[in-house]
C-alpha cells in the first residue's frame, strides 16, 4: 500500500500501542501534524514544548507505558533538550519525534534547524536521524524496543520533513536486529546462590530500592521479600510507592533527606540489598563510609550502574522482577530480632518532625493533602524543598502514585508532569505540589490543563524564595541569601486569568476546607499556600558527609 | 574524489568528538580518520580521509577552520605524499595451506605475528592499494578478522607539515 | 593575589566590563553566586526560567554591543539554555555562558544535577569549556569573551565544576589572546577589493543584499554611502532590517519567503547582487537555481565558510563588512542610473505591500502601521516568531541600527519577552515594544514576573488570533485546510493576567480605539500589555510555495 513517510510513522505509532501524543506543530512537523489529522491518537498541544516532554513524562511514569511528544525541528527540538535529559536521568520510557529540515538543507544552517541528534547524544539511551523513507518504519519499531527494554530510556527520532512527506510502498518491517543491544533480563544461577547465601546469614540487613523497582513493576515480589525476611526497606527518591509507606518494615527515603533511622539503619547493617537503585551522590553522602559494615547485593538491569559508585560484592545484572522471583524460592522466612527492636527504637526516638508556631507551616500542607485525600492520590513534584517534604509528608502505599524529577532535578517538571499523569488517569486526583519559584518555570502550561479540562490540583507553597537554594546559602554561605528571594505574582489571579480556579491560605484553619473544595472541584485549581518564609527541610545530610552525621 | 587532509589540532580532550560532531551535522563523508601524537606533545595529527568534489572540500576545510582547537588544515592530495596503513587480518588456516599463506605474505612483505591452531594472524603495512590487494589474497583461504588503522599520511622531501603551515626544512 | 576561583571569575567579568548578569542560580554555582553578591559593580537579573536568562542576554547584547552574559546551574539550569544558545549561534549573538557543574570527582557518574553540557552544546557553540585546571580559568574567560565577540560572533559557554569554583588561585589576566587556531580575518584582500569595486561601478542593474553582518559590524553608515554612490537599492534579510533606513527611496524592503515582490524581481533581475553579511539562507533564496540568475556575485563575510556555502560567489571577500565597505568605497565614484530604478519604481507601483480591508476584525498589518504612526519608527521593536514577525518585517519602517531585534535563523518562538527585558535594560531610555502573538507569547510569559521586578516600561502588543497563525496558514496553503493543533482550544485572558502581574492591561477590539488608546498606553510610565483581537484569517503575504522561485510569489 502506497502510504507517506507521516503516515508510517502513524502507523508505527499504533503499532506500538501510543494513544496519546503531547507535542506543538510547526513547519517541519507539517506531514505528520497532516496525518495525525485522520488518526486515531488523542493529540495534546502544550503551550511550549518543555510542557509536551514533561508531560508525555509524567504520562509515561504514571501509565507505564511509553511516552510520545512531538516537536518541529529547531527550537521545537531544542525546547525538548532538559526534559529529555530528564527521562535520561530518571530512565523513563519515552520516545520523542522532531521534524527536521529537508535532507537537501540539512548541514547548512537552515531556517531552523539544529543538529538534534548531536545534542541529545549524552542524553538520550539511542537517537535516530531518518534520511531514508525505507528506514522509517524500522527505526520506529527500533525506538519503541529501546525505549520500553532493559533500563528504560528516551529515543529520539528525528525525521526530515521530505522523508515525512515522500512516499512508498509500505511493507511490515519485520523484526528487529540489533545485535548492539541485547539487555540481560535473568540473573545467573552462580549470583543469586551467592546472594541467596548472603541473604540467609545476615543478620541486619536493609533493603535499599530505587526507581527500577517501580519500573520494572517489582513491588509484590519486594513486598514478599522485606516480608519474608523481615528485612526493613528505605527508597530512594524515585522509589518511592515502591514499597508501601504505611508498611511496619518501611523507613522512609534514605539520603541527603532521609529518615534518620533509615540512614543509621544504612549505616549499620551488615547486609544492603540495593534493588533497581544507582548510588547517586545524594543517597550515598560520603562515599568510603556508606553502609560500612554491610555485604553489597546490587540487582540491577544496567550492568554499567555496578560497581559504578560504590564497591559491590554480589552483583546481579537482570531485570529486577525477574531476578527478585528467581531469588524468592530459595530464600526461607526469618524471625522477627534485634535488629528490628533497634530499628523500632531509632523509629521512635527520631521521628521526622517540623516545630509548629504559629504560621502555616509547608509541612502541615503536605500533611493535610495526605488526609484529605487519604494517601489515594497521585502526586507530582517540582524541584526543592517542597518536593522533599511531599517525600516526608505524604505516605505513598503503591507504585508509580509519586511522580517526581529525581536525577535531574528539574524545576518546572511538576506542572506538565501533572497533566500526563491527569491524561494517564482521568479518574483519579491528582496534584502538583509545587514552589513559587518552580511553577512558574513553566507556569504556560495552565492554558493546556484548562484547554483540556484536566483537573489537577496545583498546590503552591509560596515562601518567597527560591527555598532549598536559600538554606544551602543559610547554611554554607553564612546567610547571604545570594539572588534567591523572589517576588511574585498573584498567583490567585494568575490562575482566573487562565480560566482556572485561585485560591489563596494563609492560616491554618482555612486549609482543610480549601483542599477538600480543590478536590471536590472539576476544575484545574491553584492553590496559593503562603507558608513561614525561612522553614528548612530536615533531617539533612551535608553534602560530602557521612550519612549518620545529620543535621536537625 | 579522494582528499587526504592532515589536520593539526590541539591536544585537549574532546577534540575528536568536536571533528566527528562536524561531519556528521554537516552531512560530509569521512572514508577514514586517524588520529594520534605528534612531535609536539600539545599537539594531534588527524588524518581524514574525505570523498568529495572540490566544493565539498572546500566546505569541509573552511568548516573546520571555524573550530578553535583545530590549527592547520593541509589538503596533502595535490602533494608528493607517503601514506600508509596497517592491518590486521587472522586467517582461516589448515595445516595444508600454511606454506601457501606464508608465500602470500612474502609478497607483499607481511608479516605473521600469530598462530593458531587453524589461524594464522598476519600484518601488513601500505598504501590502500597494496591492502586492498593483499586482502584480496587473503580471501579464498577464509578471513575470519580483519582490522585496519586508518590511513596516516605525511608529505615527502622537505616540505613539511607544523602548526604554522607548510613549510620548507630552510 | 589569591583568591578563590568564584571570586577570580567575578574579578575576570569586572575587567571585561561586564555590568550585567541574567541568570537564576542553583547548587552547583552557589560557590560563584556568592561571590557575585559581594561584587557591587556587577548588577544581577534574576528572570524566572533560564532560557528567559538567555534569551535576554541575547536581546541586551544586540541592543547594546556589547557581549551578553549569563549564569545558570548545572542541569536542569543548563539545559535550560539550549535554546537559546542555538539560537544566538545562528544569529551570530555574542554571550559568555556560565554553567556550574557537579564536583570533578562526581564528573561521569550521573550524579544528581549532572549533565554534559558541553558535549550536548557542541553543535550550537562557537567553542565551549570545562575548566578542570582552577589556574587556567582567568585565560580561559579572557578566550571566551575573545572568541564570543570577534570574527563573526557567537556564544562561548564555560562549565565550572563546583569543587574548582572553591579552589584558591593567585590571581592574574592575561593582557592578550593567543589563540593558534583562531585568527579571524578582518581586511579584505586588497585584489579582490578592487575586483569588486570595478563590477559595481560596470554594472547596470545592482542590488544589494544586506544581512545581519552589516549591524554586527556597525556598517549601516558605509552601506548607506554605498547605496548612494553606486545609487542602487538595497534589500535587507530579515536579520539586516534596521540596517538600511526604511523610508529611503532606494529601500526595497526584506527579501525571500516573505519578502516584497519588487525586492525579490529586483534580485532576479539584476546583473551584479552584492552580498554584505548575509548567508543565503534558505527562506532568502527559495529555489537555488532561479535565485538571482543573470547576476554577478559579491559575497563579503567574516566566516569564509559562508562562502560559497549555498551559491556560487563570482568575487569573495573574506572580513569585516565596515572595513571591507571602506575600502571598496575609496575606489568607487558617484554614479546615477536611471533605467534600473525606474523599472523598480515602477515594480513598487504596481506590487506593492497589500492587505485585505474586509471583515469586521482588525487588520493585524493595521495594528502594525498604526504602531508605526504613533512611535514614528523610534521605538526598539522585540519580536517573537511567527506571522506577527513577519508583517513587522513589513510594516514596521525601521529608522535606526539596531532597532529590530528579534528571532531569525532558529525562529524561537518565546524569545520575544525576554528579549524586550533584555533589551530595555540595556536600553533603559527607549521605548521598547514587544510585538508578539498569542501562541509565542505563552511561551515564556513567566518572565512577566521579571519585567515587573526590574521595574522596566515594556509595551507589548499581542496580535491575539487564537491560533499559531503561521503554521496554520502553512495548512491553509499545503494540506487543504485540514487545520490540527494550530487553534487554541483556550487562550488566557491577557488583560487579567497582566493585573495578576500587576502591569497595565488593554484589550483592543477595534482600530480606532486603538488610534484612541496608543498614545497614553506609550506615554505612560509603566509597562503594559495590550491584547489587539486580529482577524484570524489573515495571512502573510506574498508567499513564496516550497521549491519555487523567488519570483513567483502567489498572494494569500
Amino acid at each position: 500500500m502506497k502510504m507517506t513517510g507521516a503516515q508510517i510513522l502513524i502507523q508505527g505509532l499504533l503499532d506500538q500501542g501510543a494513544d496519546t501524543i503531547f507535542g506543538y506543530p510547526g513547519g517541519q512537523v507539517l506531514p505528520i501534524y497532516d496525518a495525525l489529522y485522520d488518526a486515531n491518537i488523542r493529540h495534546i498541544l502544550t503551550r511550549h514544548e518543555q510542557g509536551a516532554v514533561h508531560a508525555a513524562d509524567g504520562y509515561a511514569r504514571a501509565s507505564g507505558k511509553v511516552g510520545v511528544c512531538l516537536a518541529t525541528s529547531g527550537p521545537g527540538a531544542t525546547n525538548l533538550v532538559t526534559g529529555i535529559a530528564n527521562a535520561y536521568m530518571d530512565s523513563v520510557p519515552m520516545v520523542a519525534i522532531t521534524g527536521q529540515v529537508p535532507v537537501g538543507l540539512l548541514g547548512r544552517d537552515s531556517f531552523q534547524e539544529a543538529d538534534i541528534t548531536g545534542i541529545t547524544m549524552p542524553v538520550t539511551k539511542h537517537n535516530y536521524i531518518v534520511k531514508n523513507i525505507d528506514e522509517l518504519a524500522i527505526t520506529l519499531k527500533e525506538a519503541f524496543h529501546i525505549a520500553s527494554t532493559g533500563r528504560p530510556g528516551p529515543v529520539l527520532v528525528d525525521i526530515p520533513s521530505d522523508v515525512s512527506a515522500g512516499a512508498m510502498d509500505y511493507d511490515d518491517p519485520g523484526p528487529i536486529n540489533l545485535p548492539g543491544y541485547r539487555p540481560v533480563l535473568e540473573g545467573t544461577e552462580e549470583q543469586l546462590n551467592k546472594a541467596t547465601a548472603a541473604i540467609m546469614a545476615a543478620e541486619r540487613p536493609v533493603l535499599y530500592i530505587g526507581g527500577g523497582v517501580v519500573s520494572a513493576g517489582a513491588h509484590e515480589e519486594l513486598k514478599k521479600m522485606a516480608e519474608l525476611l523481615v528485612a526493613p526497606v528505605t527508597t530512594t527518591l524515585m522509589g518511592l510507592g515502591g514499597f508501601p509507606g504505611d508498611h511496619p518494615l518501611y523507613l522512609g527515603m534514605l539520603g541527603m533527606h532521609g529518615s534518620k533511622y533509615a540512614n543509621y539503619a544504612v549505616c549499620e547493617c551488615d547486609l544492603l540489598i540495593a534493588v533497581g537503585a544507582r548510588f547517586s551522590n545524594r543517597v550515598t553522602g560520603k562515599i568510603s563510609e556508606f553502609a560500612p559494615e554491610a555485604t553489597i547485593i546490587h540487582i540491577d538491569v544496567d550492568p554499567a550502574e555496578i560497581g559504578k559508585n560504590v564497591r559491590v560484592n554480589i552483583p546481579i545484572v537482570g531485570d529486577v522482577k525477574i531476578v527478585l522471583n528467581q531469588l524468592l524460592p530459595r530464600l526461607a522466612a526469618k524471625l522477627p530480632g534485634a535488629w528490628k527492636d533497634k530499628i523500632s527504637q531509632w523509629k521512635k526516638e527520631y521521628p521526622i518532625s517540623f516545630k509548629e508556631n504559629g504560621n502555616l507551616k509547608p509541612q502541615q500542607v503536605i500533611s493535610e493533602i495526605y488526609n484529605v485525600t487519604g494517601g489515594a492520590a497521585r502526586i507530582a513534584t517540582e524541584v526543592g524543598q517542597h518536593q522533599m517534604w511531599a517525600a516526608h509528608y505524604y505516605t505513598y502505599t503503591r507504585p508509580r502514585s509519586f511522580i517526581s524529577s529525581g536525577g535531574l532535578g528539574t524545576m518546572g517538571y511538576g506542572l506538565p508532569a501533572s497533566l500526563g499523569v491527569q491524561v494517564a488517569c482521568p479518574e483519579e486526583t491528582v496534584f502538583n505540589i509545587a514552589g513559587d519559584g518552580s511553577i512558574q518555570m513553566n507556569i504556560q502550561e495552565l492554558a493546556t490543563a484548562v484547554n483540556y479540562e484536566l483537573p489537577v490540583n496545583i498546590a503552591v507553597l509560596n515562601n518567597g524564595f527560591l527555598g532549598m537554594v536559600r538554606q544551602w546559602q543559610e547554611l554554607f554561605y553564612n546567610h547571604r541569601y545570594s539572588y534567591t528571594e523572589l517576588s511574585n505574582p498573584d498567583f490567585v489571579k494568575v490562575a482566573e486569568a487562565y480560566g482556572a480556579s485561585g485560591v489563596r491560605v494563609t492560616g491554618k484553619s482555612e486549609l482543610r476546607p480549601a483542599l477538600e473544595e480543590a478536590v471536590r472541584n472539576s476544575k484545574p485549581v491553584m492553590l496559593d499556600f503562603v507558608v513561614e518564609r525561612e522553614e528548612n527541610v530536615y533531617p539533612m545530610v551535608a553534602p560530602g558527609a557521612p550519612l549518620n552525621k545529620i543535621i536537625g | 574524489m579522494r582528499h587526504t587532509l592532515a589536520v593539526l589540532v590541539e591536544n585537549n580532550p574532546g577534540v575528536l568528538a568536536r571533528v566527528a560532531g562536524l561531519f556528521s551535522r554537516r552531512g560530509f563523508n569521512i572514508d577514514s580518520l586517524a588520529v594520534g601524537r605528534t612531535e609536539r606533545p600539545d599537539v594531534s595529527r588527524m588524518t581524514i580521509v574525505v570523498e568529495g568534489d572540490d566544493r565539498v572540500l572546500e566546505q569541509v576545510s573552511k568548516q573546520l577552520h571555524k573550530l578553535v582547537d583545530v590549527i592547520k588544515i593541509s589538503d596533502i592530495t595535490p602533494e608528493e605524499y607517503v601514506d600508509r596503513e596497517l592491518v590486521l587480518i587472522k586467517v582461516h588456516c589448515e595445516a595444508v595451506h600454511r606454506g601457501e599463506i606464508m608465500q602470500v605474505a612474502d609478497v607483499f612483505r607481511a608479516r605473521i605475528v600469530d598462530l593458531g591452531r587453524k589461524t594464522i594472524t598476519v600484518e601488513c603495512t601500505g598504501n590502500d592499494g597494496k591492502i586492498n590487494a593483499f586482502e584480496e589474497a587473503l580471501r579464498p583461504y577464509g578471513i575470519k578478522e580483519l582490522v585496519r588503522t586508518g590511513k596516516i599520511a605525511m608529505m615527502r622531501g622537505t616540505r613539511f607539515t607544523s602548526v604554522s603551515g607548510v613549510r620548507d626544512e630552510d | 593575589m589569591e583568591m578563590t576561583v568564584a571570586q577570580a571569575l567575578i574579578r575576570c567579568l569586572e575587567l571585561e566590563e561586564v555590568d550585567i548578569i541574567f541568570g537564576y542560580p542553583g547548587g552547583a554555582i552557589l560557590p560563584v553566586y556568592d561571590a557575585l553578591c559581594k561584587a557591587a559593580s556587577i548588577k544581577h537579573v534574576l528572570v524566572r526560567h533560564e532560557q528567559g536568562a538567555v534569551h535576554a542576554a541575547d536581546a541586551y547584547s544586540r541592543a547594546t554591543g556589547k557581549v551578553g552574559v549569563i549564569m545558570a546551574t548545572s542541569g536542569p539550569g543548563a539545559t535550560n539554555l539550549v535554546t537559546g544558545i542555538a539560537n544566538a549561534y545562528m544569529d551570530s549573538v555574542p554571550l559568555v555562558l556560565i554553567t556550574g557543574q557537579v564536583p570533578t570527582s562526581q564528573v561521569g557518574t550521573d550524579a544528581f544535577q549532572e549533565v554534559d553540557i558541553t558535549g550536548i552544546t557542541m553543535p550550537i557553540t562557537k567553542h565551549n569549556y570545562l575548566v578542570k585546571d582552577a589556574k587556567k580559568l582567568p585565560s580561559i574567560i579572557k578566550s571566551a569573551f575573545h572568541i564570543a565577540s570577534t570574527g563573526r560572533p557567537g556564544p562561548v559557554l564555560i562549565d565550572l565544576p563546583k569543587d574548582v569554583a572553591s579552589e584558591t588561585i593567585k590571581f592574574t589576566y592575561p593582557e592578550k589572546v593567543s589563540l593558534r587556531g583562531y585568527k579571524p580575518t578582518y581586511t579584505g584582500h586588497p585584489a579582490k577589493v578592487k575586483e569588486a569595486a570595478k563590477l559595481m561601478m560596470n554594472s547596470q542593474r545592482p542590488v544589494i543584499y544586506a544581512g545581519g553582518g552589516v549591524l554586527n559590524s556597525g556598517a549601516a553608515g558605509e552601506l548607506l554611502q554605498l547605496a548612494e554612490t553606486l545609487t542602487a537599492p538595497v534589500t535587507n534579510t530579515f536579520m539586516g532590517l534596521s540596517g538600511f533606513p526604511g523610508e529611503h527611496p532606494l529601500f526595497l524592503g526584506m527579501l525571500g519567503l516573505h519578502g516584497t515582490r519588487y525586492a525579490n524581481l529586483a534580485v532576479t533581475n539584476c546583473d551584479l547582487l552584492i552580498a554584505l553579511g548575509a548567508r543565503f539562507d534558505d527562506r532568502v533564496t527559495g529555489r537555488l537555481a532561479a535565485f538571482a540568475p543573470n547576476a554577478g556575485v559579491v559575497h563579503v563575510d567574516i566566516d569564509p565558510a559562508e562562502i560559497g556555502k549555498n551559491v556560487q560567489v563570482h568575487v569573495p571577500i573574506v572580513g569585516d563588512v565596515k572595513q571591507v565597505l571602506q575600502a571598496i568605497l575609496a575606489h568607487l565614484k558617484k554614479k546615477d542610473r536611471t533605467g534600473w530604478l525606474e523599472q523598480i519604481q515602477q515594480w513598487k507601483k504596481e506590487y506593492p505591500l497589500t492587505y485585505g480591508s474586509g471583515g469586521e476584525k482588525m487588520k493585524p498589518q493595521a495594528v502594525i502601521e498604526a504602531i508605526y504612526r504613533h512611535t514614528r519608527g523610534e521605538a526598539v521593536v522585540t519580536t517573537d516568531v511567527g506571522q506577527h514577525q513577519m508583517w513587522v518585517a513589513q510594516y514596521y519602517r525601521f529608522k535606526y541600527p539596531g532597532t529590530l531585534i528579534s528571532s531569525g535563523g532558529l525562529g524561537t518562538m518565546g524569545f520575544g519577552l525576554p528579549a524586550a527585558v533584555g533589551a530595555q535594560i540595556g536600553l533603559p531610555d527607549r521605548l521598547v515594544m514587544l510585538i508578539t502573538g498569542d501562541g509565542s507569547v505563552q511561551m515564556n510569559i513567566q518572565e512577566l514576573a521579571t519585567l515587573v521586578e526590574q521595574k522596566l516600561p515594556i509595551k507589548i502588543f499581542i496580535m491575539n488570533n487564537n491560533c499559531l497563525g503561521l503554521v496554520r496558514q502553512l495548512q491553509e496553503f499545503y494540506c487543504e485546510r485540514r487545520y490540527i493543533a494550530t487553534e487554541f482550544g483556550f487562550v488566557p485572558d491577557f488583560a487579567r493576567l497582566a493585573g495578576a502581574y500587576g502591569i497595565a492591561g488593554y484589550d483592543i477590539e477595534t482600530l480606532e480605539q486603538l488610534d484612541k488608546m496608543l498614545p497614553e498606553i506609550i506615554s505612560n510610565p509603566g509597562a503594559a500589555i495590550v491584547n489587539c483581537r486580529v482577524d484570524a484569517s489573515e495571512n502573510v503575504s506574498p508567499m513564496v510555495m516550497a521549491g519555487q522561485g523567488i519570483d513567483e510569489a502567489i498572494d494569500c
